[in-house]
């Protein structure tokens, strides 16, 4: 390779992006709307003011701990699909603490946050054991569980947890004060959810550069056989994966419950863990890669709903931007791999 | 008409998978390509059918050369290729897979397709239940019909891989006669095998593979102890200096049984001493490697008791095996030892069983570089396993392996690798024996059972055949009872 790698990782990531908004603008030219006005907008509605940047890091912190859980997982050689559904379960039991525990904001916050990690863990749990025990592939367990998650949680906002009087699926009673999550300053910026961010993205890049565990994992992850053959104990490792990311998961749920809705919604997660998975493909799955990457997903979600308030447009163009984004970058991906594949083929030495 | 392959080279990284195979295949005659497993022949069965592609060489059929880029290209030539394990489409019915990969547009005719299958299985007495799924068909059945497809579909070679594996004998009586009569008809055939006896009960005329280059022509029949030298190359008869006094008993394998797959082993008895190298010979398949599992603890026995330094740990996990002092060190380094995208750094870590959570990464660099000195492996501890020729990875498993290992068990331990490197594993190797532990490998170079081994033991078709004195045997002996005889 001639070029320096970190060079490379950048093109790498800023070309898909080049092109992803050359589809962009496309698309709006056809939509009939002004293109360069409708990525103003995008700018405005997402770090343009205080207010829409505090929205931005809200959406920004459930992205990227879902994010640094998968970049566990990956190492693992898992796909856990079915952490939209570890979100879920950890936002239902920091619901049920802030139903059901008294005390001050404090405390209960705290036990929101623990009841978070727990309740995503073990459900991430499940889908490990169905996988090394039950021989259920990650994918399937996890899809099938995010499905039975969201049964779960609208089960609890229309059944036990309805609202005084009537069933609706806007969600269960707002919680009392002492559960919301603390702010800073008018945009109400949520500092705690944004340092323990920071804290989890600097664990998951620590934990996987520079220990024991990070190491054993990843050789689980590239070669099983290798790593069994070993030593390495590798179910365990397999569902200490699946803990890890599902503790994160769980965290984002919790934050979401505590913090953005003060209450638990059908729709708690919104996606954020799909969004998460292509975050981690789109940083190569590198932990250092992910909260800026995550930022700039999340700035496109929060920034489109300003193109439906102002151009009449649909905000699902956020949506677009982000999968031909992520598109672009497995095909750049999968287009350089032919290259060297095909160079190092010419490279070979002819006989002797 | 003929089929003639021409100067053909084909590389994979370091490994020459064929250098220079050149061979002359005519029609009517039944051309056995015998060889050893890793000899080749695989590969060039592959080129020849389209699936990869030479490196150079040419490819003529008839007079005409061939260009192949895909199987689609093999197929249109009229080249026909049986893999070892037809590729079927398992829940599809038996018609459905005879019409796969057909001619014709959208529609597609299930009538006239039915007429055509039961015509040409009449030709040859099989018979299909043309809606059957797949899935139904035995192993010998599914080759049936996928010669049928084949011959449908306008092929004018026939290339059979390993036909015999997992079919019944009456199956293979079966399948001898419709390629002997398919020759006689004029069709090109070739047979490739690693089995001396059917290649000489089948075969009019054999090529003989090794190392990727054709060693040798024969017609047949021809004697066999020439064809098994040509498969082995030339034994040498050489003494060593003799080795310290054995020990204590370190494996005890005592009237077990093995199943994997198809095969099941016959009751296996052996006792391997402190300071003793046992060889394991026989063709590939025989049961050597499963007995190599077996005594590391990774596949357990039916029947029968395995004992490790004196402790029963039949039917224990493969990390009691390893804390009781075993190492295994499969024949797939990438695929079974080192872990691919890993450094050497990181693997000279990962063996070590303790160390700290945290790494320190300088001190893990000072290891590898240690390490890469000890062993002559040529590679920085940032290079990744995969970036190492074939020798280099098996230098870095053996640095891999701990020093106070009581009981290594390898599959080829030379395999792949130039006489220079595979002297070097040896010097290593012996070093350790000297200090104590014993070795027990399998291995496909008869040179190497007869120098280094204390014992052979050879199997042939899951039955320990004989156990042989190194010293006292010959590899003219070695080399009859692989192939499955007693030399009389």
């Amino acid at each position: 390779m001639t070029a320096p790698s970190w060079l490379s990782r950048v093109a790498t990531i800023v070309l898909p992006i080049a092109l992803a908004f050359a589809v962009a603008l496309v698309l709006l030219q056809l939509a009939g709307a002004p293109p360069f006005e409708a990525l103003g907008l995008l700018w405005d509605g997402s770090v343009g003011s205080a207010a829409k940047m505090s929205d931005t890091l809200a959406a920004w912190v459930p992205l990227t701990l879902a994010a640094a859980g998968l970049v566990v997982t990956f190492a693992a050689g898992l796909w856990n699909i079915g952490v939209e559904g570890q979100i879920v379960a950890g936002a239902v039991a920091a619901t049920w603490v802030a139903r059901e525990v008294p005390g001050p904001a404090a405390v209960l916050i705290f036990a929101m946050l623990v009841a978070g990690v727990v309740g995503g863990a073990l459900w991430a749990l499940l889908a490990g054991l169905l996988k090394t025990r039950g021989g259920v592939n990650e994918i399937f367990g996890g899809l099938g569980l995010d499905f039975v998650a969201s049964g779960l949680a609208i089960y609890l906002i229309i059944g036990p947890w309805k609202r005084e009087g009537v069933a609706s699926t806007s969600g269960t009673d707002l919680f009392r004060p002492e559960a919301w999550m603390p702010t800073v300053g008018v945009a109400q910026f949520p500092v705690i959810p944004i340092a323990l961010t920071v804290v989890a993205v600097v664990l998951v890049y620590v934990l996987m550069r520079g220990t024991r565990f990070g190491l054993r994992l990843k050789a689980v992850g590239k070669n099983p056989r290798s790593a069994h053959l070993l030593g390495i104990p590798t179910e365990r490792y397999t569902l200490a994966a699946f803990l890890l990311c599902g503790g994160l998961a769980g965290l984002a749920g919790a934050i979401l419950v505590s913090g953005v809705f003060h209450k638990l919604v059908p729709s708690v997660s919104g996606g954020y863990g799909f969004l998460g998975i292509l975050v981690v493909l789109l940083a190569g799955y590198r932990a250092a890669w992910i909260a800026p990457i995550a930022f700039f997903f999340a700035a496109i979600a929060v920034g489109s709903t300003q193109l439906s308030l102002r151009l009449d447009l649909d905000s699902s163009l956020g949506g677009v931007l982000q999968g031909v984004l992520v598109l672009f970058v497995i095909l750049l991906g999968g287009w350089r791999a032919r290259r060297t594949r095909r160079r190092t083929a010419l490279m070979e030495p002819e006989g002797p | 008409m003929s089929l003639e392959l021409l100067d053909i080279h084909k590389s994979f990284g370091q490994v020459r998978a064929n250098d220079g195979v050149s061979l002359t295949i005519e029609a009517g005659t039944l051309h056995g390509l015998l060889g050893e497993n890793g000899a080749g022949k695989s590969t060039l069965m592959k080129i020849l059918s389209g699936f990869i592609s030479a490196d150079s060489g040419r490819i003529v059929l008839d007079g005409a050369p061939l260009r192949l880029s895909s199987p689609r290209d093999g197929i249109r030539a009229g080249i026909g290729m049986l893999h070892q394990d037809p590729l079927l489409f398992l829940p599809f019915s038996v018609l459905d897979n005879f019409l796969l990969g057909g001619g014709g547009g959208l529609r597609v005719d299930r009538d006239a397709g039915r007429r055509a299958l039961e015509e040409t299985a009449g030709r040859f007495g099989f018979a299909f239940d043309a809606d059957a799924p797949a899935r139904s068909l035995t192993v010998g059945e599914r080759q049936q019909l996928e010669i049928v497809r084949l011959l449908w579909l306008g092929a004018r070679v026939l290339i059979l891989d390993e036909p015999t594996t997992g079919i019944s004998a009456t199956q293979r009586t079966t399948l001898f006669e419709v390629l002997r009569s398919l020759a006689a008809e004029g069709m090109i055939v070739a047979f490739v095998s690693h089995k001396l006896e059917e290649v000489e009960e089948l075969c009019d005329r054999v090529t003989v593979m090794r190392k990727g280059r054709v060693v040798g022509e024969s017609e047949m029949p021809a004697p066999a102890e020439r064809l098994v030298e040509m498969m082995f190359g030339r034994v040498l008869a050489e003494s060593e200096p003799t080795p310290p006094p054995f020990g204590e008993p370190v494996l005890e394998v005592g009237g077990v049984t093995l199943r994997e797959r198809t095969l099941t082993t016959s009751e296996l008895t052996l006792s391997v001493r402190e300071g003793e190298i046992v060889g394991l010979a026989g063709l590939e398949g025989s049961g050597q490697r499963m007995l190599l599992r077996a005594a590391a603890g990774l596949l357990p026995p039916m029947s029968g008791r395995v004992r490790v330094r004196g402790r029963d740990l039949t039917g224990r996990g493969y990390r009691e095996f390893l804390h009781a002092g075993i190492h295994y060190l499969p024949a797939g380094r990438l695929e079974e030892g080192l872990v691919r995208g890993l450094t050497v750094a990181e693997h000279v870590l990962l063996a070590r069983g303790e160390m700290d959570f945290f790494i320190d990464g300088a001190a893990a660099r000072e290891d590898a570089r240690a390490a890469i000195a000890d062993y002559a492996i040529v590679g920085a501890p940032e290079s990744t396993a995969e970036s190492l020729s074939g020798g280099n990875q098996q230098r870095l498993l053996l640095a891999m392996t701990p020093l106070d290992v009581r009981l290594l068990l390898m599959e080829h331990p030379t395999r792949g690798l130039d006489i220079e490197s595979a002297d070097w594993v040896w010097t290593r190797l012996l070093e350790r024996r000297d200090t104590g532990t014993a070795i027990v490998f399998a291995s496909a170079d008869l040179d190497e059972l007869l120098r280094y081994s204390d014992r052979i033991v050879v199997f042939f078709s899951g039955r320990a055949l004989k156990v042989l004195e190194a010293r006292e045997t010959t590899g003219e002996e070695l080399g009859h009872l692989i192939g499955g005889r007693e030399l009389v």
